[in-house]
């Protein structure tokens, strides 16, 4: 067994085993924590196969970002997720049942699976050659001119998500006293503070 | 390359463009203010874009490696996507500011759907295909919650927008099998793969999956299930929308996938839209006896019209997908004609919704009743009107393709669905006089009622040249 393999094994079972805690752990900040551990197995995983920019990219984006904001969502949150549980578990015999109806479906459908015979030939043909470029140039060039015309236009639909939950949420509430930078800035000392002389023994009246 | 490409694209760009540039000027100007002016810009620039697209009739061609189309289906569609959304803004305007629910991003959302539906008709590609079609539905699931305060337009959002993404999540399980199947996501490349005769399992059962993703999006029975509660809850301007542009697209596409990339298995995709359309059909007329909304009559009777048109799809041939697109064009006519005076009705200046309250309504209004039964008598397809040819159309496709059973039952279907269309003109002329309707002072709602309702007689002549245009959009699809 090469360093590698041993790396593998140990990245695929820290994966799983993680991946196992996220679901099965009572504390949802656990479940998170979980979750990093997992991405983090992931991007080992990704660097044994030779892709170390997608490796680097889940850990920035989703460690950094993701799970962070993952982590601050369920801790603001007040969610009781053992009462969620307890009304999951009302539907869980059917869940059951229509869970293995699928996996029986799944299993016929891939039983009788065969592939097209220019499957490999065309799965092959958009993908350039990694023995000329970087995997890092392939992924810029598949992604910002081979498909620039789907990626503008996932563009576009979050620009759509962003419109959808200002228009659906945003309310302006005239009863709110709001910060005004302009006011702030042009307050001067001579209107906003006085300098009083306390005679000693004296005290303020009035 | 690319700019080659994005030259094509020109159309959906510029209108990509034109709904941010819209949305930076309204937020950093008069915001809600400046939403009339919005909704005339809007439409004005959906006109032209149609005459563009329209007029500039040129070879069909494709952009970025065949992801995108653009021949005459693509055009076709568009050009009817286009000017429907346009009549629906404008028939929206008064209504929406009456009820303080006409705000600057509500064209910017329907400009976006609208980009979404032309990527949606010109896919070449199941990536493309779902980018597009989840563009319009996003847009769509904010529209149908704009009025946020009501707690069934709320519910019609979260419903289309539940189901919308369980429906999502069956047509990219479909895309997914295909895919692993034919190597590509390209039609082009599916269709080289999927040939008459042995058609794999795995794809069989990607095929299936993503015509009932399709079906949703088209509510086509046994999807359909969403329609008549979103129809019901959204504001009525919404719901007209709802029932136009967005089906012309979704039928467009489904006749796109199954043209282009499934092709050469004519016969396997044939039967599962033949059986989508003899439940539409008959449940769209049968359930839509019992209901008094005419909200909700309406989305019946477009699940029924859905049906038909898909007819036309299932017979599977050029001539199939003429009699569909013909269909399309006077089915959209139609809608935008009688929501034209579903908007418009209204008591004492509060929406009305029943139909009952339609009683004796030529009294009130003798031209307005006159306009809703020729729609009526139209969308029920008897004969002089042009809805009579529309379905002649889609029964002499399916008939000449060999499927007299379907056509045979679509009559039947029809003749009952015949009886809610006319029991509305029977309440308009015979009916009880009760509370009643006002008469609706708005010109533009007049003015798309009284075109649609002259569309349907005066259209008997030569349909105004639109077999012509359906007939090269067929066959640039088919051949």
């Amino acid at each position: 067994m090469t360093v590698a393999d041993f790396a593998f094994y140990v990245f695929a079972i820290t994966t799983v085993v993680a991946g196992l805690f996220v679901v099965v752990s009572r504390n949802p900040v656990h479940s998170v924590l979980w979750l990093i551990l997992s991405f983090l197995s992931t991007a080992g995983l990704f660097v044994l196969l030779g892709a170390e920019f997608v490796a680097m990219l889940l850990v920035i984006v989703y460690v950094g970002a993701v799970a962070v904001l993952f982590l601050f969502v369920v801790m603001m949150l007040d969610v009781d997720f053992a009462e969620l549980r307890g009304e999951m578990a009302k539907f869980v015999p059917l869940a059951l049942l229509i869970g293995v109806v699928l996996l029986i479906e799944l299993a016929l459908a891939l039983g009788v699976w065969q592939f097209s015979d220019q499957a490999q030939g065309l799965r092959a043909a958009v993908t350039p050659d990694l023995a000329e470029t970087q995997n890092t140039a392939a992924l810029g060039q598949l992604l910002y001119t081979d498909y620039i015309y789907l990626f503008q236009a996932a563009g576009l639909i979050l620009l759509v998500a962003m419109i959808g939950a200002i228009v659906l949420t945003l309310r302006h509430r005239p009863d709110v006293k709001r910060q005004n930078v302009m006011a702030q800035m042009h307050r001067d000392p001579a209107k906003a503070m006085e300098v009083i002389n306390v005679k000693p023994g004296q005290g303020l009246d009035g | 390359m690319i700019s080659a490409d994005f030259s094509v694209v020109l159309p959906e760009v510029l209108l990509a463009l034109y709904a941010m540039g819209a949305l930076l000027f309204a937020v950093y100007t008069g915001k809600d203010k400046l939403a009339r002016v919005l909704v005339w810009s809007t439409s004005a620039v959906f006109v032209l874009i149609a005459l563009w697209i329209g007029l500039t009739a040129g070879d069909a061609q494709t952009a970025f490696n065949g992801m995108f189309n653009d021949d005459g289906f693509a055009r076709f569609a568009k050009v009817i996507i286009l000017l429907s959304a346009a009549a629906i803004l404008l028939m929206s305007e008064g209504y929406m500011s009456k009820r303080d629910l006409l705000r600057f991003e509500y064209p910017v959302l329907i400009t976006l759907a609208v980009v979404g539906m032309m990527m949606m008709v010109s896919a070449g590609d199941l990536i493309a295909l779902y980018m597009g079609l989840e563009l319009q539905s996003l847009s769509l699931y904010v529209v149908a919650s704009l009025r946020r305060d009501s707690v069934k337009s709320t519910e019609a959002g979260l419903k289309y927008f539940v189901l919308g993404a369980l429906s999502s999540g069956m047509l990219l399980y479909g895309a997914s099998l295909t895919y692993g199947f034919a190597g590509t996501t390209l039609f082009s490349g599916i269709v080289q793969t999927a040939t008459e005769g042995h058609l794999s399992f795995g794809l069989l059962f990607g095929l299936s999956f993503i015509a009932a993703g399709l079906a949703f999006k088209v509510s086509a029975v046994p999807f359909h299930m969403w329609t008549p509660d979103v129809y019901e809850g959204s504001p009525t301007p919404v719901t007209a929308f709802f029932a136009t542009a967005p089906k012309v697209a979704a039928m467009a596409l489904f006749a796109r996938v199954v043209h282009d990339a499934f092709g050469g298995a004519v016969s396997d995709w044939s039967q599962i839209i033949a059986l989508l359309s003899v439940l539409s059909m008959f449940l769209g007329a049968i359930a839509a006896i019992g209901q008094t909304n005419i909200k909700r009559l309406m989305a019946y009777s477009s699940i029924a019209h859905m049906g038909f048109a898909l007819m036309g799809l299932a017979a599977g041939t050029a001539a199939g997908v003429e009699a569909m697109l013909i269909y399309m064009a006077i089915y959209v006519t139609m809608n935008v004609g009688t929501f034209a005076f579903i908007i418009g009705m209204e008591k004492d200046g509060r929406p009305v919704r029943d139909i009952k309250s339609l009683g004796m309504y030529s009294k009130t209004d003798s031209t307005g009743a006159l306009a809703l039964l020729v729609l009526m008598f139209s969308l029920a397809g008897v004969p002089p009107m042009v809805g009579f040819f529309g379905k002649l159309a889609v029964l002499t496709a399916a008939v000449d393709a060999g499927m007299t059973w379907l056509a045979v039952a679509g009559v039947i279907a029809s003749v009952i669905g015949a009886f809610y269309y006319l029991r509305i003109v029977y309440y308009m002329y015979f009916g009880d006089e009760g509370e009643g309707l006002d008469k609706n002072g708005s010109v533009i709602l007049w003015v798309f009622l009284m075109g649609s309702a002259a569309v349907m007689v005066l259209g008997v002549f030569n349909l105004f040249g639109i077999e012509g245009a359906a007939a090269l959009a067929a066959d640039s699809l088919v051949n």
